[in-house]
């Protein structure tokens, strides 16, 4: 078996029957874990009674660094965040860095960067399902999700010339232009895309295996979730209806018409249905977008040497993980003073041993993935 | 990272955006907006010094602030248009339950300190609080003293657990109250705290290089 | 002569034919399942977008051996605490169980070792059942804590779908009114008022072979009921601390137990070694069906032999397209030579025995590749809430089925229509109450659907 498991010392009592409290460490290498995350559960025969996440196996430092790097040189770090979606990543801290710098983004560039960001989203999420439904034993999902997944990767690769860690904006705007072709090429994927997602309907969605799998797993309600800080499809599935894009639209999404999908439980198959309806709206985001992308310069007037005045910004957006922030601190030279991002992964974690209580072992892996965690992102 | 006021010069200069894309429709649009083609080695566009970019902030919330804790509301400033408070860490709490019950800020987006080594107080507590019904944002400065144990705030924001924790672990501030404060992202028996100003980027390398190869490290 | 030979040759000239049979099923079925594990290595990729093994050999071929080979020069771990007698007897067991069960089952109306024994499904059905035994001293001798669960969990899941698929067994057997192999098979093919029969016993029993096939895939551990050895889960299953050929035996096993029970299903449900519709004159042209599909394998290795990419996988596609066209001449040397014609009927069973088991086969990989996986407790309510109520139900409903038509005269299609629709109806009753108990918190089920509590 593939998984490495080890019991703890603090097993009550020696023999193997009769032991009333165990303690279960799911270890950082764990095929269900995705990334290096431990979880150390206190279990109850079969049910869990506690939880104990262990983070930091992937601690960079990446905030430190920030200080000793000009704020250009510092942006392709924030690709290795969240790796899954770091167009998300590159598009919060260059917006962040512009409000610093008080320059906007020309709309052109505005809306190529949405383009791209939706484009990531549903990458993201196609990820988070493939992974989410392999750990449920569903093997072939998470094939036809990386088939396509490939093809917006071939997108990015395009335009940027990088698949994963696109570094794809830059401060001010964009670097590369739209290649010839790339409406076509986002048109064709979001024509075909609609009935690949009829696809993973029709092998997940009223799967009663599944609904036996995800209904009432990882039950949390939307007061717990906004207490916990949870944010994202964690908490529009628990009936919040919010969306930053929405409430506080940035990049160029005040053009566009989208739904925000909402969830009635909170559990697992809410958030499940809420990621399936945001691939939707993206698509149809995208569709809105190349439609008419406006003519004009990609990148603002922002010099090459970045000195933005001393101050401070917060600047955060709807990353497919949830609310990603920026806070930055000029002293007015070149390099950031203090760069803090938050996490929207490492705040939704904290929700984990509130949704796992009381469920029995065979549920962890399953919300643990529903989480939609990544490492790189709870860690940097 | 392409400068605008640099178009006219180098028509050899690989052109950032030749990755294939059409160049003529956008290069004579951006050659009109830059009119003031004046000293392109020049400073960096300064921002215009009229406008100031803090500006005291005296708004309905602030008053209200104000007309409930007087003089520990130490200052009130919108930067960039985005206000915060500076305060004083000794009333944190109460301020923090009255954001939440009053304001209504419910949710504390995120929770971090900037070091100034040089200050008194040396850190500065920066809790960015978002409010739901309301649709606006609110920083909460409050600068501490390196010994100081600010009061914890998990019972007023429970989503301020691993916050916290992680602070402790990067600058060292204890809080008082909080139910399990150890490291988070470090090894529990690591030493020193990383984000303050005065660890070295570079100590951990030359140390280990130092005791392993008996020699300085060259970085 | 001196009699020991004498006796020996007796022996030898009464019962060749079984013991060829029996050597080649110990000697074939291993080989059989190792290319079972390819079939559905490139099943599984095909269904996945993608192309599986390549490159051992043309299209993956030569797969197996290679995995074979990897695995028996393994090193040979054994944990420093195990029982060493027990953990190396314990593959063993299972691999035993399962050939041993083989030997009463029929794969052809030639091919059967133990000579149409009267208990035949008995047999199998018991001796297949020893195999549990191999599983639970597997997890048991690996001497950790999570082989002992992960093998007590096994067994339960085995031991509770067994009983509905014994129960959807016996409703077969009231149709055949034997326990013979080949009696049961004839059963299904002369038409004989008194025994229902001339019709493969699918169509008059369809509720029993799908109870059968669900409970089967659960017995041999296939998803959707695999969460003893599903890779993601966190209690690894009874196979964690074998490793090498030891492994291969319990992996062997597992395959060789599909065969079990898809031949057993072939036996019972789907006509043995008959063809579709074997009364139906008309119909008489499936005869040559095991030529023409030769003939058309071999046609299309000729066609790919020319898009290989390399020469030596074109000369293997070649070989390949040869074998398959002596195999179709062999199928097809009995109408050519008229002294062969006895031939025809070993033969053509086999092919269409062997046909119907891989089509078996194939629904349990495609289930597998299809459906997400149970949980524990889920598969346990799944088994002993719906699966062998509806069993026990659907065996009365056979033999009242059976009494309408020979005691009351009733027509054999409508006693049979009523008493399905029927079953069906109290399968629907059944599924209605477990949804309707699963759409409550999952968090409200007690700790009694522990594997061992108690």
């Amino acid at each position: 078996m593939a998984d490495t498991v080890q019991e703890d010392a603090t097993q009550k009592n020696g023999t193997l029957l009769g032991a009333d409290e165990l303690v279960l460490n799911m270890g950082p290498q764990h095929p269900s874990t995705h990334g290096v995350l431990r979880v150390k559960l206190k279990l109850d025969g079969e049910r869990v009674r506690g939880t104990e996440c262990v983070i930091g196996y992937l601690h960079r430092g990446v905030e430190k660094i920030a200080e000793h790097r000009t704020y250009q040189q510092f942006a392709p770090y924030v690709d290795r965040m969240d790796y899954i979606a770091a167009v998300s990543n590159g598009l919060g801290y260059c917006e962040a860095v512009e409000k610093l710098l008080n320059v906007e983004a020309p709309l052109r560039a505005r809306v190529i960067r949405t383009i791209l960001t939706e484009l990531q989203r549903i990458a993201s999420h196609l990820i988070w399902l493939g992974t989410h439904a392999l750990d449920i034993g569903a093997l072939t999902p998470l094939f036809y999700c990386l088939r396509e997944r490939e093809e917006i990767l071939k997108i990015f690769e395009k335009y940027c010339g990088a698949r994963l860690t696109t570094h794809a904006f830059r401060i001010g705007g964009l670097q590369y232009e739209a290649y010839d072709g790339f409406e076509k090429d986002v048109e064709r994927f979001c024509k075909d895309f609609e009935r690949r997602i009829k696809e993973y309907v029709d092998l997940l969605t009223g799967n009663s295996i599944w609904i036996g799998r995800t209904r009432n797993i990882g039950m949390i309600s939307a007061a717990d979730c906004i207490a916990i800080g949870a944010s994202g499809p964690i908490l529009r599935a628990s009936g919040v209806k919010w969306d930053l894009r929405k409430a506080q639209p940035y990049a160029a999404y005040d053009r566009y018409k989208f739904e925000i999908p909402v969830g009635a439980n909170g559990d697992t198959y809410d958030r499940y249905m809420v990621r399936m309806e945001e691939m939707r709206q993206s698509r149809l985001i995208c569709l809105q977008a190349i439609e008419n992308i406006p003519e004009g310069p990609i990148l603002g007037k922002v010099g090459k040497v970045l000195k933005p005045p001393a101050g401070e910004i917060y600047h955060s957006i709807e990353a497919p993980k949830g609310i990603l922030g920026y806070y930055i601190v000029s002293d007015g030279t070149i390099q950031p003073y203090r760069v803090r991002i938050r996490p929207p992964s490492f705040v939704n974690l904290q929700a984990f041993d509130k949704m796992v209580r009381g469920h029995l072992v065979a549920d962890v892996v399953a919300i643990i993935g529903t989480l939609d965690i990544v490492l790189g992102e709870v860690d940097r | 990272m392409a400068d605008e006021s640099k178009a006219p010069q180098q028509p050899e200069s690989p052109e950032p955006d030749a990755t294939g894309a059409s160049q003529a429709p956008p290069a004579p649009k951006t050659a009109t907006p830059s009119t003031p083609p004046a000293a392109p080695k020049s400073a960096p566009p300064a921002p215009k010094p009229p406008v100031a970019l803090q500006i005291p902030l005296d708004n309905e919330l602030v008053r209200r602030y104000r007309d409930r804790f007087g003089a520990a509301i130490l200052d009130a400033v919108e930067d960039r248009k985005q206000s915060y408070l500076v305060i004083d860490a000794v009333k944190l709490s109460d301020i923090a339950r009255y954001s939440l019950d009053e304001e209504k800020f419910d949710l504390l987006e995120d929770f971090t300190v900037v070091d100034w080594p040089r200050r008194e107080k040396r850190f500065d507590l920066i809790a960015i609080l978002y409010s739901f019904p309301h649709n606006h944002r609110l920083r909460l400065k409050i600068p501490v003293a390196a010994n100081e144990r600010p009061a914890s705030l998990v019972d007023i924001w429970p989503t301020a657990n691993w916050l916290e924790r992680e602070i402790f672990d990067m600058f060292g501030i204890s809080f008082a109250g909080h139910p399990d404060l150890k490291r988070i992202l470090l090894p529990d028996e690591w030493q020193g705290h990383p984000l303050r100003k005065d660890y070295d980027i570079l100590q951990q390398d030359t140390a280990w290089v130092r005791e392993n190869l008996g020699i300085e490290s060259g970085q | 002569m001196n009699p020991t030979t004498a006796a020996i040759l007796h022996f030898l000239q009464t019962w060749w034919v079984e013991l060829v049979c029996g050597v080649v099923i110990v000697a074939v079925v291993p080989l059989i399942a190792g290319y079972i594990v390819l079939m559905e290595r490139k099943l599984m990729a095909d269904m996945q977008a993608r192309l599986g093994p390549m490159r051992v050999g043309p299209h993956g071929l030569l797969q197996p051996i290679a995995d074979a080979v990897k695995l028996l020069i393994k090193e040979d771990i054994v944990p420093a605490d195990a029982d060493a007698l027990i953990f190396w007897f314990a593959p063993v067991i299972s691999m035993v169980a399962a050939l041993t069960s083989m030997g009463a089952l029929a794969f052809g109306p030639t091919f059967q070792v133990a000579r149409d024994i009267n208990i035949g499904i008995l047999f199998v059905l018991g001796v297949s059942s020893l195999g549990f035994l191999g599983i639970i001293l597997g997890g048991w001798a690996s001497n950790s804590h999570y082989s002992i669960i992960g093998a007590i969990r096994s067994t339960a899941q085995l031991v509770s779908y067994e009983t509905a698929g014994g129960l959807a067994v016996i409703s077969a057997l009231l149709l055949s009114g034997t326990l013979r192999i080949r009696a049961i098979v004839e059963a299904q093919q002369n038409y004989n008022p008194q025994q229902h029969s001339g019709v493969w016993f699918i169509f008059l029993a369809p509720v029993s072979f799908f109870i059968y096939l669900v409970a089967s895939i659960a017995e041999t551990n296939r998803a959707p009921f695999d969460l003893p050895e599903a890779e993601s889960e966190l209690v690894a299953g009874y196979m964690t601390e074998y490793s090498g050929f030891r492994w291969a035996l319990y992996f062997l096993g597992e395959y060789a137990n599909m065969i079990v029970v898809g031949a057993v299903a072939t036996t019972l449900f789907l006509g043995g070694w008959l063809r579709p519709f074997p009364n139906v004159h008309w119909l008489n042209w499936l005869d040559f069906l095991p030529v023409l599909l030769m003939a058309l394998v071999g046609v299309y290795c000729i066609y790919r032999a020319g898009k290989q990419p390399v020469p030596v996988q074109t000369w293997f596609m070649w070989a390949v397209a040869l074998g398959c066209f002596a195999v179709a001449a062999i199928f097809a040397a009995p109408w050519i030579f008229a002294p062969l014609k006895f031939i025809v009927p070993g033969l053509n069973g086999a092919f269409w025995f062997l046909l119907k088991v891989t089509a078996y086969i194939y629904v349990f990989m495609w289930l597998r590749f299809t459906l997400p996986r149970y949980r524990f407790d889920q598969l346990m309510h799944l088994g002993w809430y719906i699966l062998i109520p509806l069993a026990i139900v659907n065996v009365f409903a056979v033999g009242v089925a059976i009494v309408l038509e020979s005691e009351f005269g009733w027509n054999r299609w409508l006693a049979l229509i009523v008493t399905t629709a029927f079953t069906l109806a109290v399968a629907a009753i059944l599924v209605n109450l477990h949804d309707k108990r699963t759409a409550g918190a999952s968090t409200a089920t007690t700790a009694t659907t522990d594997s061992y509590a108690g």
